[in-house]
């Protein structure tokens, strides 16, 4: 094989006509309202955020910044609801309600699957086959839970613990609300989410799904705002629990404002995850999952395969295989059904990006892009691979949160086990063989909460995600789940 | 006979299985409640702490690798030195203020403790372990795994028990350890030491450290090669600062009220989950 040379030419008739999602049925409101106490208010500061679509920079609609005030009603309204009617009721009650919004979330996916692309410039094939049915299936999950916790903790009982503050990140709105929603409510508790500042358009349709499920008035509310909005959230007095889900450093803040105080949190921070390939995987099953790893999302996931590991006797054909797999890759509209990367959620988000980049090459790598046309309005990055970096260069030691790749090299299993946990960080991982035993070996060893065996970037709320070290504490999803969202008496 | 001339104990730390004083030179003394006895007891520095956690980690592969029916034999072991000594630890604790059945009642609930956790070893997992019936076809499971190396502030009220109660869920789960004991109670916790030393338990599994909350506590959090600590007290300021330190590196905080080392809660499964992190695993079913 190997001496029959052969190169994919796609100078040729490779080209998708366009294929894009309408979105006619999307009705968006020019203001949206701060959703408390089951009604929707206007913020008291009168300052509102401008919501535009990454992809062309139009504005989309405007949502409030909530302020000190906004956030006392919300906590009362949850007290409220938690006191008199959300932790008193049946528990089997509180299931059917909470599968009543998986079922509205699957009657209105196609809608909310438009929003959420026209909101955070994602494909609209990820946020219509990922974002939005994953997000059904966990209020599915939990659901059934609320009147079963005593089984999740054999002698114990499980008990609510109060309100909870749940703070979200921009690249997965709806899932991430879905991941923080389901839990804390079929464990009985009550709740104020706060989405993050560039992506609220999916959570307000969540408003009207949870006022039109029947959920009471206070259970759910949802305030918009920035990071000033969220400090206010976990500073508040009457708050029982923090749920983060954001960087490292934010994380850190967070733990320091709640030292001394009584409240629990659990926080799902950043990554840096490995992803390692044997010479005696699949190749081209394994170059298929290491650009799903690193371009899903633009690359804006917390465990993203940013370092890519290849064992050295496959390392070229790896990197030819990897190169022509990314010319591959349509960049482009995010609601054109056939695009493969969308667009940079944020202007900011991008020049981080691009500032890495420019990092990268400075320290001396390699880079490689992809020749795509980025279109000319919006917020868009080519995606990336850079080679010839070691283990000290910042683009394989940070978190860039974009489609840029680090590929090192290694040779024996020891080694490649020890570089992959040279990182402060430890939520994900990758490995690619075809020896059992290999695989048993590795997975064991890598410092990580989620393992990717010959697979990458899979979730499923029965499963639970979440970090070691620096990526974190406490889990999202499965049995594991529930932990964060109950006192266990005796 | 009666006239023979006692050998008296140099009280000494515990770190990677070997028993140095204190790199500081420093040491604090201790009387004995009734006054019948004194002792120099070795007052640990940050040094000393550093060089412990450089034990336990070091410790913390092998360890944490023993097969969980290993590690069972092996705090069982413990539990059989600790019997064979209980005269010793007895005296011990009169001498620290206790009254003899009260010290008797003791040393029998720290070597059942012992017990309790040394048959925990090869469950814990099966407890807590699931297969996840995910949507797709993939094989994924979720096990508990040790945390790593873990700092222990030991309960201020009891020189034993409490002592024991906070270490053994920590090392059951396959972590490492570094612990300061109750400076009010040092006897026991370096004749624990030595109790250890014999009882196949490797170097560096658990390091034992006398001296002063108040010049260790802030590194016991701020410690970057530390993944969790373990506080037993409920003095707010001391938790205040711990959980402060502890967000350097996301250090797990696990607040223990004083009396949890001696109730129900003290023998339960839960108090091994405290220092696990919890790992998930996929791979595909198909061809």
């Amino acid at each position: 094989m190997s001496d029959k040379e052969t190169t994919l030419d796609f100078d040729t008739d490779w080209s998708y006509s366009p294929a894009p999602q309408s979105s006619t049925e999307v009705k968006l409101r020019d203001r949206y309202n701060l959703f408390i106490g089951g009604k929707y208010q206007p913020s008291q500061t009168k300052d509102y955020l401008e919501i535009i679509n990454p992809a062309t920079e139009e504005k989309l609609s405007e949502v409030p910044q909530a302020g000190a005030a906004d956030i006392q009603s919300a906590v009362e309204a949850a007290r409220e609801a938690y006191t008199h009617t959300w932790s008193p009721m049946p528990a089997a009650d509180r299931g059917k309600l909470i599968f009543r919004i998986a079922r509205m979330i699957q009657e209105r996916a196609r809608e909310i699957a438009v929003i959420e692309t026209m909101d955070g410039g994602k494909p609209i094939r990820e946020s219509r086959d990922v974002d939005v049915p994953l997000a059904a299936a966990h209020f599915f999950y939990y659901a059934g839970w609320a009147d079963k916790l005593d089984y999740a903790f054999p002698g114990r009982s499980a008990q609510p613990i109060g309100v909870a503050a749940q703070i979200i990140p921009w690249n997965f709105p709806l899932l991430m609300a879905a991941w923080k929603l389901a839990p804390a409510l079929a464990a009985g508790n009550t709740l104020v989410l706060k989405p993050a500042e560039t992506t609220p358009l999916t959570a307000m349709v969540l408003a009207e799904i949870v006022r039109e499920a029947g959920i009471p008035p206070g259970v759910v509310n949802i305030v918009t705002g920035g990071g000033e909005t969220g400090q206010i959230l976990v500073r508040h007095p009457d708050v029982d629990k923090i749920a983060f889900t954001g960087s490292t450093a934010v994380g850190k803040e967070i733990m320091r404002t709640l030292a001394g105080s009584t409240k629990r949190y659990t926080l799902e921070l950043g990554g840096k995850a490995a992803n390692i390939i044997f010479a005696d995987a699949a190749l081209d099953q394994a170059v298929e999952g290491i650009i799903d790893s690193i371009f899903f999302n633009q690359g804006h996931v917390c465990c993203a395969g940013s370092r890519l590991f290849v064992q050295e006797s496959v390392y070229a054909e790896v990197i030819k295989k990897l190169q022509e797999r990314m010319e591959m890759l349509i960049v482009g509209n995010p609601l054109d059904k056939n695009t493969d990367i969308g667009a940079i959620n944020s202007r900011e988000q991008l020049e981080r990006i691009q500032a890495f980049v420019e990092i990268g090459k400075q320290e001396g790598g390699e880079v490689y892009q992809s020749k795509c046309n980025l279109p000319d309005n919006g917020f868009w990055h080519a995606p990336t691979l850079f080679s010839n970096v070691s283990q000290s260069h910042r683009v394989v030691q940070e978190e860039i949160f974009g489609p840029v790749l680090a590929v090192q090299t290694f040779r024996t299993v020891d080694e490649v086990i020890e570089k992959a946990n040279n990182t402060p960080y430890g939520l994900s991982g990758g490995v690619w063989t075809d020896k059992g035993a290999k695989i048993f070996k590795v997975t064991r060893e890598i410092r990580a909460g989620v393992i990717w065996a010959n697979t990458f970037n899979k979730f499923d709320p029965t499963s639970p995600f979440g970090g070691y070290k620096e990526s974190g504490m406490g889990r999202e999803g499965g049995v594991e789940g529930l932990m964060p969202y109950v006192r266990l008496d005796g | 006979m009666n006239n023979r001339i006692e050998v008296r104990k140099t009280h000494k730390l515990f770190i990677a299985g070997k028993f140095p004083r204190s790199e500081s030179g420093h040491t604090f003394s201790w009387e004995a409640p009734d006054g019948a006895a004194t002792a120099n007891i070795c007052r640990a520095s940050r040094k000393d702490f550093r060089d412990a956690v450089t034990a336990a980690r070091s410790a913390h592969q092998g360890w944490s690798s023993r097969t969980a029916y290993n590690r069972g034999q092996i705090i069982y072991r413990c539990a059989e030195m600790l019997e064979g000594r209980s005269a010793q630890f007895c005296e011990e604790l009169r001498l620290q203020g206790a009254s003899s059945p009260a010290a008797h009642q003791e040393v029998a609930r720290a070597i059942d403790l012992l017990i309790y956790y040394a048959g925990w070893a090869d469950k814990y997992t099966q407890i807590f372990s699931r297969v996840n019936p995910v949507a797709a076809p993939y094989f994924n499971f979720t096990v508990p795994e040790a945390l790593g190396v873990v700092a222990i502030v030991a309960p201020r009220e009891s020189g034993l028990l409490g002592l024991l109660a906070s270490l053994a869920p920590v090392i059951v789960g396959g972590n490492t350890c570094v612990v300061l004991a109750a400076k009010d109670y040092p006897l026991c916790a370096v004749s624990l030491a030595e109790t250890l030393h014999t009882s196949d338990i490797p170097s560096g599994t658990v390091n034992l450290l006398t001296g002063f909350r108040s010049e260790l506590l802030e590194q016991f959090a701020a410690h970057m090669d530390v993944n969790a600590l373990v506080y037993f007290g409920d003095d707010r300021d001391e938790i205040t600062l711990a959980e402060n330190s502890a967000a350097d590196n996301v250090k797990r905080v696990t607040v223990c009220g004083t009396t949890e080392w001696e109730g129900t809660e003290a023998l339960s499964p839960y108090s091994i989950l405290r220092t696990q992190d919890i790992k998930t695993t996929w791979h595909p079913i198909g061809l």
